[in-house]
């Protein structure tokens, strides 16, 4: 009898114990993000196509199937590194031979001899391109990524990717370039 | 409180962590008195001299300004102007070496000084305390000033809190070895400086103000306690020698053994902190009503023989004051703004004195030997011991050398100071400081590049959303004029009528979405010379469809409306045989001049039909326009050329006939044209020419891989639907046009014909 009672105090805990967890479980659900957000965060966004995929959404959809994580050059080896921290794997080095870090850069329409044909705005993957047709072009060079896809569908090439310039704001540091140590 | 109170009437301090005691060197430029200068030749005035955004210029070359005037103004309350130092007039407005150590060019305003120092017309607020508060504050903003102790904030911003003060600190510490200006402005201005505070204790109303001076510099003290002698509240504190004792946390902990909260400013713990010198400024700019434009710099350092301070108007540039002090140029040049802990070596000495140079140091080897070789650290915990904000900067040198950043956050980068006092006393000789900003400025930016991406990745979606939204309209579009085109298939041969429809629709379609497209079958009757012209379009139409429909849609764009569409009509286009190329460059050259002759049309024609096309009446800006298109179709042509040659780049020979042809058309469709043109055309058409050439031959040169016959094909369609479209929609013009029209439609018909015959050999010679 003790045996039977026993049982039936056990299950009943079971059964509450798992009523109260199960509510837990729905009350007090965490939101977590979806691995494709998480990766689209850590891509840069330049949307240039030349991981292969038609922007940075897809290859992250990409990553998040198991491709490699090595194919977006304007992210660099920083980029990399933060995809490798996410997926749980190994670093490895940007697979394509010409990736080499990328230097800022922004696409400038030389005005004046721009036709005004709109092709530059249907390259542009973020809308960074302002103008119509018949009608001078110009680029938000604020807006622009760099990606360089406007640069080849323009008829009269007078489109120029241009180094960002460096501000005071921007400026990196040399290193040793000054004394500080002083000794007398 | 009272005991807080009592315990700095008794001057016992606190004691901040850390810290260093570097030789102090003040007494090589303490002795003599603030030295007046000549004015330079040319004065720099940097248009931005503190953080935050600089303000729009507002003088013009060329024009004379007084001493005093302001050169800049600016609506953001976060910035002060600048103004002219001496009168003078404006020589240029240009690029500057910027008083930074990057030394990259910033605006500046070059005043040539005419030596009369003419003031403008100065109005001081003698009765400021009559004045409203805002009114004061209104006046230290317009004098420019701008702290000038360290990152130069604007102090019209610092002196208007929004939270109760208990303590005003006066800076006077100047704990960097080698600099006394403030030290040689506290003995020789005293009282002014007292007026200064004067006018701060006014606008914040503190329990207490604090004037902090180290005990290394006995005489400032007692100048300033003379001065302040009068007002109880007034103490001057003599704080121990301590490097860095004159940061602004450091020196809120010493004063008042208060924290600063990390991210925190000194107010949120009731403490608003200024600087001597600022002080000095602001009484300039109540009592007499001056600007800042003048300040104190030290020029010191075994390489000048006169050491000593002097009154250096802003935008002097560091030369004239190196020649004044008779500065002799060490075997290494080192010239350094700022002192030896937290200075920055200067480029070149051409950079201008801004608001925030107190200092110029030019070293001897001897007194500062070259920095020995940096070895590896050794994990002593010297630096650790050194640092006045209690880091970890073995840790912190560990995370900025492997990039990484989010660890050196959590060590506390961003509450480093840049002090120094860890590479000073470093056995390693390891420039910590130096990694430090390397590593703050990388975080920075890593953070702005965040941001963009962020801007970017909204963009591109509703990009992406746009698109598709286009792209379900344009089906809509195109089932549409499918339909039509049926109906004027079926009709083929006899209706002529609904195949003219069926031409229109299509043009209608494409470029007016919204229009409808049965109006234009209206239209369309009083339109003979259109009739005809569509008539020669579905003919060679019809030719090319008895051919390989592939090349067709590549070659006839009027039906590749699908962009990808003619993107993989390309490829076969490819394989053609070269005739059928020959003919296809004679009608992308025709198409083009087509589009040149519809455009000149189109701007003779009172009535536009689209909203892009401007309106330009005038003959000259014609003329003018004229040329333009010429030139650019001259530059489209040349591509367009380049990559035609590109793509039968296995054929050298066959891109030389391609040349001639190229040439003949060109000359033959001329005649078209009326006459007086002619001539300006032929020109124009061998320029074109001669560019493509040399486009060409550079790109065989390059033999670059890419492939150029998508935006090719894409150029296509579009270029002969435009030149059908403005054709079509430009009735007015027709009486004139009609006898150009004529010849041109002849054309079309000879070249309908010439390729009927070309794609038929062509498939005689494939079969
Ligand atoms: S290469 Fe990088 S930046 Fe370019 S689209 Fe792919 S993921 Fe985006
Ligand atoms: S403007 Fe050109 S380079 Fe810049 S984002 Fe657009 S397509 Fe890319
Ligand atoms: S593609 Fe070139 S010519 Fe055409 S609108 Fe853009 S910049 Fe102007
Ligand atoms: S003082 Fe220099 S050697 Fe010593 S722990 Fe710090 S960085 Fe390393
Ligand atoms: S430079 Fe930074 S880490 Fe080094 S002692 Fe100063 S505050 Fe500490």
């Amino acid at each position: 009898m003790l045996f039977v009672y026993s049982l039936f105090a056990i299950g009943l805990l079971a059964l509450i114990f798992g009523l109260i967890l199960g509510y837990a479980a729905v009350r007090f659900k965490v939101e977590a993000d979806p691995l494709v957000d998480q990766i689209d965060k850590l891509l840069p966004q330049t949307q240039c196509g030349q991981c292969g995929y038609p922007g940075c959404k897809p290859y992250a959809e990409a990553i998040a199937n198991g491709d490699d994580i090595n194919k977006c050059p304007p992210g660099g080896e920083a980029t990399v590194k933060n995809l490798a921290d996410l997926m749980g794997v190994d670093p490895k080095p940007l697979d394509d031979s010409h990736a080499q870090e990328p230097i800022k850069k922004v696409a400038f329409i030389r005005e004046d001899e721009c036709i005004g044909c709109t092709k530059c705005i249907v390259a542009c993957p973020v809308d960074a391109i302002l103008g119509a047709a018949k009608h001078m072009h110009t680029v938000i060079s604020d807006e622009c990524t760099g990606c360089d896809l406007c640069v080849d569908p323009c008829p009269v090439d007078c489109i120029e990717m241009r180094p960002v310039e460096a501000t005071a704001q921007s400026w990196r540091w040399d290193l040793n370039s000054i004394p500080v140590k002083q000794v007398s | 409180m009272e005991s807080l109170l009592n315990r700095i009437k008794n001057q016992r301090w606190w004691d901040f962590p850390g810290g260093v005691h570097p030789p102090s060197r003040k007494d090589i430029s303490n002795q003599g008195s603030i030295d007046n200068i000549a004015l330079p030749e040319l004065l720099h005035v940097s248009v931005k001299q503190h953080i935050g955004s600089e303000g729009k210029i507002k003088v013009e070359v060329g024009q004379r300004v007084l001493k005093g005037e302001a050169l800049t103004h600016s609506a953001n309350p976060f910035s002060v102007p600048v103004h002219a130092p001496t009168s003078g007039t404006i020589e240029a407005i240009d690029v500057h070496p910027s008083a930074h150590p990057s030394a990259l060019p910033e605006m500046a305003v070059h005043i040539k000084p005419d030596g009369l120092g003419q003031w403008i017309d100065l109005k001081p607020m003698q009765d400021y305390q009559q004045q409203n508060k805002s009114k004061v504050v209104e006046a230290i903003c317009k004098a420019g000033i701008s702290g000038m102790g360290g990152a130069g904030f604007p102090t019209h911003i610092k002196v208007s809190p929004k939270k109760d003060v208990q303590f005003l600190i006066i800076n006077g510490i100047e704990c960097e070895p080698y600099i006394t200006s403030d030290d040689r402005l506290m003995r020789e201005y005293a009282w002014q400086i007292r007026q200064g505070i004067d006018v701060l204790q006014y606008l914040l109303n503190p329990k207490q103000v604090l004037i902090g001076i180290e005990d290394n510099k006995p005489e400032a003290a007692e100048a300033m306690r003379v001065a302040c002698r009068d007002n109880e509240q007034y103490q001057i504190c003599v704080v121990p020698t301590k490097y860095p004792a004159g940061g602004e946390k450091q020196l809120i902990q010493t004063l008042t053994g208060q924290e600063v909260p990390q991210n925190g400013l000194p107010v949120d713990i009731g403490v608003i902190m200024q600087n001597v010198g600022t002080c000095y400024a602001i009484a300039d700019a109540i009592f007499s009503g001056k600007p800042l434009i003048q300040r104190v710099v030290t020029l010191t350092g075994e390489q000048f023989d006169a050491p000593q301070n002097v009154w250096a108007p802003i935008g002097t540039p560091i030369s004239h004051l190196l020649a004044h002090a008779g500065y002799q140029p060490a075997s290494t040049e080192r010239l350094i703004m700022g002192g030896p802990m937290m200075g920055f070596a200067l480029a070149n000495d051409h950079i201008p004195v801004v608001k925030t140079t107190n200092c110029i140091l030019a070293p001897s080897l001897s007194e500062m030997p070259l920095p020995p070789q940096k070895q590896a650290c050794i994990r002593c915990s010297a630096c650790a011991d050194a640092c006045p904000a209690s880091l970890l900067p073995q840790q912190l040198l560990w995370y900025a050398k492997a990039d990484d950043h989010e660890k050196a956050q959590e060590y506390n980068l961003f509450d480093c100071i840049e002090c120094g006092a860890c590479a000073y006393v470093c056995p390693s000789d390891i420039p910590l400081v130096h990694y430090y900003r390397t590593a703050k400025a990388d975080i920075r930016s890593a953070q702005q590049e965040k941001i963009q991406a962020d801007k970017a990745r909204e963009r591109f979606e509703a990009r992406k959303a746009r698109l598709e939204r286009d792209q379900i309209e344009r089906e809509e579009k195109h089932r549409q004029a499918a339909e039509a085109r049926k109906q004027a298939m079926q009709a083929d041969g006899s209706d002529a009528k609904a195949k003219i429809a069926a031409a229109l629709a299509r043009a209608k379609a494409k470029k007016a979405p919204s229009e409808d497209t049965s109006q234009t079958a209206d239209e369309a009757d009083n339109k003979k010379q259109q009739v005809a012209d569509a008539i020669a379009r579905a003919k060679a139409k019809r030719a090319a469809k008895q051919s390989d429909a592939t090349i067709d849609k590549a070659q006839d764009g009027v039906s590749g409306d699908e962009l990808s569409n003619a993107d993989n009509a390309t490829k076969p286009a490819d394989a053609a045989p070269a005739d059928v190329k020959k003919q296809q460059v004679a009608e992308a050259i025709a198409r083009a001049k087509a589009k040149r002759t519809a455009k000149l049309a189109e701007e003779s024609a009172s009535e536009s039909s689209e909203e892009e096309s401007t309106p330009i009446a005038a003959d000259s800006a014609q003329d003018d326009k004229k040329q333009q298109v010429a030139a650019a179709i001259a530059r489209a042509k040349a591509k367009r050329e380049a990559k035609l040659a590109e793509q039968q780049s296995a054929a050298n020979d066959k891109a030389a006939d391609n040349q001639q042809t190229d040439a003949e058309p060109a000359g033959a469709s001329s005649a078209d044209n009326s006459e007086p043109e002619y001539q300006q055309k032929k020109q124009r058409v061998a320029a074109a020419i001669a560019k493509a050439k040399a486009k060409k031959a550079a790109q065989q040169r390059a033999e670059k891989p890419q492939d150029g016959s998508e935006s090719e094909a894409i150029s296509e369609p579009e270029a002969t639907s435009e030149s059908l479209s403005s054709e079509t929609d430009t009735p007015e013009n027709e009486q004139q046009t009609a006898q150009d029209k004529k010849q041109r439609i002849a054309a079309a018909v000879a070249k309908a014909k010439a390729r009927q015959q070309a794609k038929k050999d062509a498939q005689e010679d494939n079969s």
